[in-house]
Formats: structure tokens, C-alpha cells, sequence
């Protein structure tokens, strides 16, 4: 062992900006416990277990299928009601678990945290891959509905855009993370900005094709408004691959802004939630 | 040998009271000096860490300017009072939190022991804990998947460790995550006061545990405020008070510089951590004259007499109080037990404080310094709670005595004053 290298060194008058990815990597043995820890801590003691997975998809769709169809009467752009939904919603309950979830990474896990040094990334990543178990088996469950109806004569065809799925969920981690690492760091000091983020990814909802095709939108403002929501093209496009329909569906260019997009944000996430969980112990 | 750990004038500030709309102007305030380059507002508002004392400002220097090293294979005892400083301390080393100013730098594996069970997850088995436990604590899985079955039996909760651990007892819970922690393969260990969990057993599992360590060239930093622990463990010492270094050397310095600065400055009285988890344990303890004063000096043949507050928590049939007299230079004088006076019990009635009064010998003591420890006892050899060499007094050579005193009390182990007197008759051999 040569005697001049320092395994920790810390500096308080350096404020180094470092996204400490090597580090992770040392403690990958531990996020993967992580992640079996929140799949698996999740439902203990519970006599349905894992079916809740599938139980909220459905029933949301089942809700949104006869207030937002039957009642209000929105066209789901052809599709069969619970299918449409289900595919939105699937997407949607992801994306909203990793943000709210991640958001109070910091808060939840203070005592963890005040205890022992590891890098705290971890956690935040582990939530975010674990909800990605549950997404899977909630794809599963709408792969099911769509060869059902297939079955009955509705024909709904995947296309070979289902091969996008795995970048498209990419994307809703990089985004649910990014806005999660970013609130969990805004909300150490001040918790004021907790309650805005649980009623605002509901409203966000609202403008995003969760409940309504993109296409049916005809007023130009509103449509532009939906398609500053960074969701909106990663749900359009994997209601195209799943549900399969021709049509302007390409958004190539569209998802290319919300890749760079998605990039920024988790870069600019890692650095702030770098900086304050130096410093977090003393203001949680 | 080499430095295995170098720290240098760290400070830590904490901003006392809570945290509102009032922090967020401190905050602005900062952000403005910031940009205008005059460094840190508050930096010179900061007082001192003192616990008693009613400060004026909102700033409190938690640390300030502690700098040392420690060598490869040194067992370092970190002493002090309550919030003198040490878990911050602790928990800089530990990079849970940051200093605010200064550095450290740190060569090799730490394990830092700030709590027993960290992450702990109730729902899961204790199996699955001791994975989760063992990975937050920095091992890979492939180490604990090898050292499995050493730390189920170590921590002797066979039975359930397919149980959800909510169902365990404290103590189980705390046996299982010494258990983990016991196997970690570190090469510096920073262990905060885990003794102070736990029964008898568990505690001195511990303490070997930690003297293994040791002997294997690792490095260990420990707080604690068992003496006898720091006083057998470690190689050094360091006491804190209020948030700087008050002394560095051997364990054995330390402790006595701790107990000087932490006995209130006299000497004569004490007030001390209680012990928890035991039938019953001191509070505090004093020299007092015979009506009852606070006084540390005396002259020979003055009556000189030991208060002591005792807690009671549990009554046990054979509760003792033991004193033990000791000079400058180490050497028992005596040793007295309370069930020596025939009726009298302590720590008789649970959950209640009570005073003990032990009047020592007159006219034995010689002139010189004298240290008096006291233990808090059942019949078996291990004192539930021990205050070594807690109160000092002296005995003034300013009295003139009569005879020829004076001139042997140098060399005389003790001054005894003996009956004189004229004896009536020989006694006649029988």
C-alpha cells in the first residue's frame, strides 16, 4: 500500500462539483438490496401482495373509463376506454411514483442517514428501479387486456415502436429522478415546497394525454401548453407502440427535446442533490 | 508508525432554535455577503459551545479547531460531557455530516458505528437484515454471505432469524446488529457509546470484540463514558470541552484531566452520567465536613464524610454501596462496604432517589491528597456502576500535633491516633 494515497479526504473550503458516480459503483451491492427492499417490504403483511400492483392500474382505469368516457364523453381516439386509459395511466403512476417518491428521499430517510455514510444517490435509484419492477408488471397486465380484445375481434396491434418501450421508461426515470433529486434537495430546509409537488403532479396530469389523445386538442395554446409537459410525447408514443394505430405518431423530433431535456435536468439534479446532502445533516 | 487519520482544524457550527421564515433571512443574508466576497456573516457571531451558559447569539460553534492524528493500530478514546462535542465529532469522521470549516483525510476502510441496527428494516427477517445492515455499513454481499452463519451464531438468535425483526425484543435486535457490526472488516473502526445498550454480556462481548480489533494493527476511535472501558482499551485519550481539544495523551492523562475538568473544577464534587440499566447507580457524590458543608481541604483529625445521591431503579436484596480509599501515589488505604453496619440498606425502595452518608475514620488519615472512589454494587464482582477516583480531598500539615507525629508522618503509610494510657497490670501467663 503506498503510504501518499488518502482513501477520504474532505475540505470544507473545497466545494468540489463532482457527481460521484464511481461511488456509486462501490456500493452497488447495496442498492441492489435496496431494490429488493422497497419490491418486497412494499406489501409485507398484506393478504393480496403483489395483485395491489395490478388492482390500482385497473380500477383507475375502470374510474377514468366512466367519469372521463361514459360521463363526460371524451374521445379516446378509437381505442377501447379501459385499454387507452391503461396504457396512459400505467405510464403516469410511474412517472408520479418516482417523483413523489424520490422527492422526499432526504426527509424519509434522515435517520438512515444520520447514522452511517454511503452515497445517498442510492436511494433515490433504488425507488426509482424498484417502481420500474412494478411498471413491468403492470405492462404485463396491459399486454394481457390487449391480446383479450384481440381475442373478442378488436383488433389492436402492437408495432415495432414496442421496441422504443425500454428507452421510453428510460426517459420517465431520468425525468421522475431529475424532479425527485431536485425537490428532495429543495425540501431539507423549507418543506413548504413538499405540499405544491403532490397536488401539482396531479394537475400535471391533467396536461398530459393521460385521459385524451394528443390529437384531439384543437385550441393551439392548450396544445402547446400539453406539449411543454415532458410526459406528453413519451405517452403518446408508447400508446403508438402498444396500441398500434397510423397516424402523425412519430414524434421523433419531439422526444429528441425531451431527451435532451430529461439529460439536463438529472444533470443539474445530481449537482444540487450533491451539494446538499453534504450538508442536509444539519438542517432535516 | 504512519498517520492514519489526519484531521485539521475542523469547526463545526449549528444554528440553535428552529427553523422558519427567520432562517430564510439568514440565509438571503449570507447569499448577499457571498456574492459581495466578505465571507461568512455569522462566522464571528458564533459563541462557544457551552451548555450551561445562556449565550446571545443563534450561532453555536458545535467544534472549533480541532486538529490531531492518529497512528495505525492506536485505540483513541474521545472523552467529554454531554454535548461537549463528541458525536459531532464522530460524525464529521464519520462523513455524515460536514464540517464547516477545516479537513480531514482518512487512509483505509471505515466503519463507523454511530448507532447499533442502522437501517434495520422492520418488516424484513433478521436474515434479510443482516444483508441490508451488513451492505449499509460498507460490506459487499459476497463478504457477508461468508461470514453468515459466524454472525447468526454471534448474535445468538437462531430461532427467529427468519422472523420479521419487529417481532424482536430490543435486545435481540441490538445483539443482531452488534453482530453485523462485529464482523465488518475495517481498517479504522469508529465506534460512538454502543456499549451503553445492552446487558452485562453484551457489553463485554463488545469490549473484546474491540480488543481484538486492536490487536489485528487496526484503528479504532471510541466515545465513551465508561472510564474503565476507555482506561483498558485505548492507548489514548482525548477530552473535549466545549467544542475544543482540552487535552491529548495517554488514556490514563486523559481520564484524570477529564475528571478534573468534568467534576465541576473542585474536586470535592461530582455529578455524574447516571448508568442506566441497572438496579441502581450514583448521581452525585461529595466531600462535606460534619455539618454537612462542601469542602475539599481538611486538617488532621477533622471529621470528614462522603455524600452520595444514589437512584434507585430496581430493589435487589444484596445492593451495596463500596468505598475505596486511595492516596497520591495509588495505594488502597481501605475498603468499606455498607452491609457492613449491621440495619442499614440501600437503595431500598425502586424509582427513588436517596442520600448515603459514610463518615470516614478521624485522626488515620495523614496529611495529603486522597481519592476516594465509589461503587454501586451487588454480591457479584462486577459494580453495576463505578465511579473511580471521583472526589478528592486533603489533609492539611498546617496542626501541630503533639508527640512526634510531624517527623514520621513522611514515611507512615497512616496517622492513627492510639489510646495512651497507663496499663494496670501485666497480663499473667496462663
Amino acid at each position: 500500500m503506498e503510504s501518499d494515497k488518502w482513501d477520504i479526504e474532505v475540505d470544507a473550503n473545497k466545494s468540489g462539483v463532482s457527481l460521484q458516480l464511481n461511488q456509486l459503483w462501490r456500493y452497488r451491492d447495496l442498492l441492489i438490496l435496496f431494490i429488493k427492499r422497497d419490491f418486497s417490504a412494499q406489501y409485507k403483511q398484506t393478504v393480496l401482495g403483489p395483485l395491489w400492483f395490478l388492482l390500482q392500474p385497473v380500477l383507475t382505469a375502470a374510474a377514468y373509463s366512466i367519469v372521463f368516457g361514459l360521463i363526460a364523453g371524451i374521445s379516446t381516439g378509437g381505442y377501447p376506454r379501459v385499454i387507452f386509459y391503461l396504457s396512459g395511466v400505467t405510464c403516469w403512476m410511474y412517472f408520479a411514483d418516482c417523483v413523489n417518491k424520490t422527492g422526499t428521499t432526504f426527509v424519509t430517510n434522515s435517520n438512515l442517514f444520520s447514522k452511517v455514510y454511503f452515497p445517498r444517490l442510492i436511494v433515490p435509484i433504488s425507488v426509482v428501479v424498484s417502481s420500474m419492477m412494478r411498471f413491468l408488471i403492470q405492462s404485463l397486465l396491459l399486454a394481457g387486456f390487449i391480446l383479450y380484445y384481440n381475442f373478442n375481434g378488436t383488433s389492436i396491434s402492437p408495432n415495432i415502436y414496442v421496441v422504443m418501450i425500454p428507452v421510453l421508461v428510460l426517459l420517465m426515470a431520468v425525468i421522475g429522478l431529475g424532479a425527485g433529486l431536485l425537490i428532495s434537495s429543495l425540501t431539507t430546509k423549507y418543506r413548504d415546497l413538499q405540499y405544491l409537488v403532490q397536488f401539482g403532479i396531479t394537475l400535471m396530469m391533467y396536461f398530459s394525454p393521460v385521459i385524451f389523445p394528443l390529437s384531439s386538442v384543437k385550441h393551439k395554446w392548450l396544445e402547446i401548453i400539453i406539449s411543454m409537459n415532458p410526459m406528453t410525447f413519451i405517452i403518446e408514443t408508447f400508446r403508438y407502440a402498444v396500441l398500434g394505430q397510423d397516424g402523425p405518431y412519430q414524434y421523433w423530433t419531439q422526444l429528441g427535446w425531451t431527451s435532451v431535456f430529461a439529460v439536463v435536468l438529472l444533470t443539474i439534479a445530481l449537482l444540487v442533490f450533491n451539494r446538499v446532502q453534504r450538508s442536509f445533516m444539519d438542517t432535516v | 508508525m504512519r498517520n492514519v487519520i489526519e484531521v485539521n482544524g475542523i469547526s463545526k457550527r449549528y444554528r440553535l432554535g428552529k427553523i422558519g421564515a427567520d432562517t430564510l433571512v439568514d440565509d438571503f443574508k449570507r447569499l448577499v455577503s457571498k456574492i459581495k466576497g466578505t465571507g461568512d456573516p455569522f462566522d464571528a457571531d458564533a459563541e462557544v459551545n457551552a451548555r450551561e451558559v445562556k449565550g446571545s447569539s443563534k450561532y453555536v460553534w458545535a467544534l472549533k479547531d480541532i486538529s490531531f492524528n492518529v497512528e495505525q493500530g492506536s485505540v483513541v478514546g474521545i472523552l467529554g460531557r454531554n454535548g461537549a462535542g463528541k458525536s459531532t465529532l464522530l460524525k464529521i469522521l464519520s462523513r455524515v455530516a460536514e464540517p464547516t470549516r477545516g479537513s480531514f483525510r482518512i487512509k483505509g476502510r471505515v466503519a463507523s458505528l454511530l448507532e447499533v441496527g442502522t437501517g434495520f428494516h422492520p418488516d424484513l427477517s433478521g436474515a434479510e437484515n443482516i444483508y441490508l445492515n451488513g451492505a449499509i455499513l460498507g460490506m459487499s454481499r459476497k463478504e457477508i454471505a461468508s461470514k453468515y452463519d459466524e454472525i447468526v451464531a454471534f448474535s445468538g438468535v437462531e430461532r427467529y432469524i427468519d422472523t420479521p425483526i419487529k417481532k424482536y425484543s430490543s435486545g435481540m435486535k441490538v445483539r443482531l446488529g452488534f453482530a453485523v457490526a462485529a464482523h465488518l472488516e475495517a481498517e479504522i473502526l469508529i465506534v460512538d457509546e454502543v456499549l451503553a445498550v445492552g446487558d452485562a454480556e453484551f457489553q463485554s462481548k463488545c469490549l473484546a470484540k474491540m480488543q481484538n480489533a486492536a490487536g489485528d494493527g487496526r484503528t479504532v476511535i471510541f466515545v465513551s463514558h465508561n472510564l474503565s472501558a476507555v482506561r483498558n482499551l485505548c492507548t489514548r485519550g482525548i477530552v473535549i470541552e466545549h467544542g475544543m481539544v482540552a487535552f491529548d495523551g495517554t488514556s490514563a492523562d486523559a481520564i484524570d484531566a477529564y475528571r478534573g475538568g468534568g467534576a465541576k473544577n473542585t474536586g470535592f464534587v461530582i455529578e455524574v452520567e447516571e448508568s442506566a440499566n441497572v438496579p441502581f447507580s450514583f448521581r452525585r457524590a461529595a466531600i462535606t465536613t460534619e455539618d454537612g458543608s462542601l469542602q475539599g481541604e481538611y486538617e488532621f483529625a477533622d471529621s470528614v464524610n462522603v455524600v452520595a445521591e444514589i437512584f434507585t431503579r430496581e430493589v435487589r436484596r444484596d445492593s451495596v454501596i463500596g468505598v475505596h480509599l486511595e492516596d497520591a501515589t495509588g495505594n488502597t488505604i481501605f475498603v468499606s462496604t455498607s452491609d457492613e453496619a449491621v440495619g442499614f440498606k440501600v437503595a431500598d425502595e425502586a424509582d427513588k432517589v436517596s442520600l448515603v452518608k459514610i463518615a470516614l475514620p478521624t485522626a488515620l488519615l495523614k496529611p495529603g491528597v486522597y481519592f476516594i472512589s465509589l461503587s454501586a454494587r451487588g454480591k457479584s464482582d462486577k459494580p453495576y456502576h463505578k465511579l473511580e477516583r471521583c472526589l478528592q480531598f486533603t489533609i492539611g500539615d498546617t496542626r501541630t500535633y503533639r508527640g512526634m507525629k510531624n517527623l514520621y508522618r513522611k514515611t507512615a503509610i497512616v496517622a492513627p491516633e492510639l489510646g495512651w494510657s497507663a496499663a494496670a497490670a501485666f497480663p499473667a501467663n496462663s
